[in-house]
């Protein structure tokens, strides 16, 4: 009964967002809009986090399984995509080794200037 | 072979559950982050496949069931998101102005490059989404009328061959907080990308999951403005 609740609280969630996305023309998709709906209600204190925590550890664990097919798709649509494949790949792989050094060194700057702050307080 | 499994329901349901839980258990065996059980199990699914001589439709058939799960698995993410909310106090500046430089700076080179690469507006509207996880991103790419495969082309890309290079990266750049190496994880390469994050250390998880969420946020309201204006 408890693995019940849980799944029901959060295909409530995922109902109430698919609601939101019919209802607000913005481009967020249904699972955000539950996302942060869930987010603000374990806040609040409205859902405890005992209330929904197995089904939600055992789904997020099992969120690669989701993967798999449209991943098959990708291999099968690979001719299709041949004229592009070169961009897909540089883009994906140059984009993700700048964002690596854009986050890494501003987060490090932040977080050795806060530090330094905190010191010059104490000291 | 494949007219025997075109009316079952559960082969490819079955399929996809025993070669995602094969190279699970390998990549448990030898630690190595080329081992990325997603990846390799799409490999073997499709190895399968040919071998038996199954077509992609048969698989569909039944393995099409588990994209159901896809919304009620990104609302879950709130319950790891909200046990580093404390994270995120103590370091709420570092951690937003850090992934959202992180996040600018990629959707700009990739509108950049998508018009150098001469991409058209849906091919953009896939690649622009690929930096976030995968449940988000799909959904952002259909609000947009991306399509569907470059997308996931690009984030698996994404996730599989970014964290290889990750330490370089920052032993280059000599980028040594915890903090900073999770977040760049995150930010960078979603969910596959905290999955190295983990294996650098706690911290540097937490982090990683954190900037997962926010990135995915972030790009729901950056990917649609850079949209109207490609």
């Amino acid at each position: 009964m408890k693995y019940m609740r849980q799944i029901a609280r959060i295909a409530g969630f995922a109902f109430v967002g698919e609601l939101l996305n019919t209802l607000i023309p913005l481009p967020v998709p249904a699972s955000v809009y539950g996302m942060l709906l869930l987010l603000f209600c374990l806040c609040t204190g409205i859902v405890k986090l005992e209330q929904i925590e197995e089904t939600a550890d055992f789904l997020v664990e099992i969120m690669p399984l989701v993967f798999v097919m449209p991943g098959v798709a990708v291999i099968e649509s690979l001719g299709l995509l041949a004229d592009s494949l070169v961009g897909i790949i540089v883009i994906s792989i140059l984009s993700t080794l700048l964002v690596y050094a854009v986050t890494g060194l501003t987060a490090q700057a932040l977080v050795r200037l806060r530090r330094r702050r905190e010191e010059e307080q104490h000291g | 072979m494949d007219s025997l499994l075109q009316e079952s329901l559960f082969f490819g349901f079955f399929l996809t559950l025993a070669c995602y839980f094969a190279c699970v258990e390998i990549a448990k065996r030898y630690k190595s982050p080329l081992l990325n059980p997603l990846f390799w199990s799409i490999v073997l699914t499709i190895v399968v496949l040919k071998l038996l001589g199954i077509s992609y439709s048969t698989f569909e058939y039944g393995a099409k069931y588990l994209n159901y799960l896809l919304t009620p698995i990104t609302v879950c993410l709130a319950v790891p998101l909200y046990r580093q909310l404390r994270h995120l106090r103590d370091y709420a500046d570092a951690v937003i102005i850090s992934i959202l430089s992180g996040t600018l700076a990629c959707a700009a080179m990739i509108f950049l490059m998508s018009k150098m690469f001469g991409f058209d507006k849906s091919m953009y509207a896939s690649m622009a989404v690929k930096s976030i996880t995968t449940a988000i991103a799909l959904g952002v790419n259909e609000e947009l009328g991306g399509i569907q495969v470059v997308s996931i082309m690009a984030i698996t890309i994404t996730g599989t061959i970014g964290p290889i290079f990750a330490t370089s990266v920052y032993k280059l750049l000599h980028i040594k907080e915890p903090i900073a190496q999770g977040l760049a994880l995150g930010t960078g390469s979603h969910a596959i990308g905290t999955s190295r994050a983990l294996e650098l250390g706690e911290i540097q998880g937490a982090m990683s999951s954190l900037a997962i969420v926010v990135t995915g946020v972030l790009t729901v309201i950056i990917a649609p403005i850079l949209y109207g204006i490609y």
